[in-house]
């Protein structure tokens, strides 16, 4: 019953995210271009594989994930599990009392993003024109161990209770910098990976710990401070992509050197 | 056949996706918070269908959202009408964002907490407005991004001037804005890039890029997502700024 009632709600919601897409396509196909689609019928049931394979998708998440990680993200964040490790009291608790936090966090920013479907999409096309110098793989564990840095700090941030933009605006800083000295052809994919990281699976999952965090830690406000990680989260991907970029360049730099010195 | 095998092959790399998470609450809760899994068998059948839908998804990514995505970009390149082109793109981010759930739920959130804040009536009209205000705005915003950036493909100018502009923005609007909706408007920023939206800009950036004579898909088809999480941040600034 539970879950049939999730399908309906899924297959709507997914259907008012789809709908509008299609109707500026088609209709700007049919009035401005006035060029027949090549392969409409095959796009067309590729478009229904969408609709079903995210249907299934975010279905599957309401029911076996949603629930289960934001049972854990409270239980984690709560003062009653908190005192079993430390037994001081509430307001003698340092920020490294909150160590499994962080490492819950950490774990399920790289973990979500592992799983998170734009970000194979883009993955994919990137390994497609870039001829394979841009692995799939390689892209989406660099985005992930972004991801999870940048919740872990994001934690960090809430249980400290220092501003937020402090972080973002130095964050910017690093990405400029780096951004100078980044081979060209990565830049513009590393912007995008920190857009991309968060839809789907990521961002309810992080909100919760967020908001969790935020509401049983003292003197916070889950409005003022539960929010931001999700900032967090698109904004360290950019460094880690960078960083990958760089090192694979100069991995391939380094066995391209050892081929012409005639090292083993 | 070959269909079968090829099925086969997707639902593993569908497991190979998923097994991450499943291994790290796995761990938590036998581990960390040492409880038995409520439930688990409604766990079983959700990861399932998470696998199957996964698979079907990319599937349906190689062929409906890409090539629709690149077919456009081809016709409006053929075409040569720059004009047209940059109205699709507004119209392609306005109306893939003002109907967004995880925007929808956000702004419903930001409307509450404005209310409690005493920046509006806490009245369900007033909620309601400021809400749709902030949708509209977001939604504007994205609009405007990947018009933008699609014209930055069009012309082949550097990404990184754009951003640093664009963090130049973010960081002065900050030090404008009210401190209540900051947060919010840095993750809108992350919100408003749904799933299907995407595969298809990243498969029209890609495809503009192709098209075009003398521009590298690697270096400037990539980008309009960046555009569609940065501008958000600006414009709802601006909306706390204003409301």
């Amino acid at each position: 019953m539970g879950i049939v009632t999730d399908l309906i709600t899924t297959v709507l919601a997914t259907i008012t995210d789809v709908l509008p897409i299609a109707a500026i396509i088609f209709g700007f196909q049919r009035l401005v271009l006035h060029h027949p689609m090549p392969n409409l019928k095959s796009i067309l049931i590729g478009f229904v594989y969408v609709l079903v394979g995210l249907t299934l998708f975010l279905a599957g998440l309401q029911e076996a994930l949603f629930p289960i990680g934001r049972t854990m993200a409270r239980q984690l964040t709560d003062p009653a599990f908190l005192s079993s490790i430390h037994v001081e009291a509430p307001a003698l608790r340092h920020w490294h009392d909150y160590l499994w936090t962080y490492l819950f966090a950490g774990a399920m920013g790289f973990s979500t993003t592992i799983a998170e479907p734009s970000l194979i999409a883009v993955a994919i096309k990137a390994q497609q024109v870039s001829a394979g110098a841009i692995r799939i793989w390689g892209l989406r564990i660099a985005v992930a161990i972004g991801v999870s840095a940048g919740v872990t700090l994001g934690v960090f941030r809430i249980v400290t209770g220092t501003p937020l933009h402090y972080y973002i605006i130095a964050g910017y800083v690093v990405v400029i910098i780096q951004t100078l000295y980044a081979p060209r052809m990565i830049v513009a994919l590393a912007y995008d990976s920190g857009g991309v990281t968060t839809s789907t699976v990521t961002v309810p999952l992080v909100t919760a710990l967020g908001l969790g965090l935020a509401s049983t830690i003292p003197g916070r406000s889950p409005l003022l401070d539960g929010f931001g990680l999700i900032a967090f989260a698109s904004l360290f991907p950019i460094m880690s992509v960078i960083c990958y970029a760089q090192l694979s360049a100069w991995w391939s730099r380094r066995n391209s050197n050892k081929e012409q010195s005639g090292d083993p | 056949m070959d269909q079968l095998r090829r099925l086969l092959r997707s639902v593993f790399s569908s497991v190979r996706d998923l097994l991450p998470v499943v291994l790290v609450v796995a761990f938590f809760q036998i581990f960390v918070i040492q409880q038995p899994f409520p439930e688990l068998d409604r766990i079983l059948t959700g990861c399932l269908m998470v696998v199957i839908g996964l698979a079907i998804f990319v599937r349906g990514l190689e062929q409906g959202l890409f090539p629709i995505g690149e077919s456009i970009a081809y016709a409006f390149a053929r075409k040569a009408n720059l004009r047209w082109l940059l109205v699709f793109a507004f119209a392609l981010g306005f109306g893939t964002t003002i109907a967004e759930p995880a925007l929808t739920a956000v702004a419903d959130e930001a409307a509450q907490l404005a209310a409690e804040e005493g920046v509006i009536d806490i009245q369900p009209r007033a909620l309601e407005n400021y809400a749709l205000g902030l949708r509209i705005t977001v939604a504007l915003s994205v609009g405007m991004a990947i018009m933008i950036g699609v014209y930055r493909i069009v012309r082949g100018w550097p990404i990184q001037y754009f951003i640093i502009g664009g963090y130049i923005g973010v960081v002065i609007m900050t030090a404008f804005a009210p401190p209540e909706i900051i947060g919010i408007a840095y993750d809108t920023g992350g919100v408003t890039t749904s799933t299907v939206t995407v595969p298809l800009v990243t498969a029209l950036g890609v495809g503009l890029a192709e098209s075009i004579r003398g521009r590298n898909p690697i270096i400037d088809g990539f980008g309009l997502i960046a555009f569609a999480s940065l501008t958000p941040m600006i414009f709802v600034m601006g909306y706390g700024m204003i409301v």
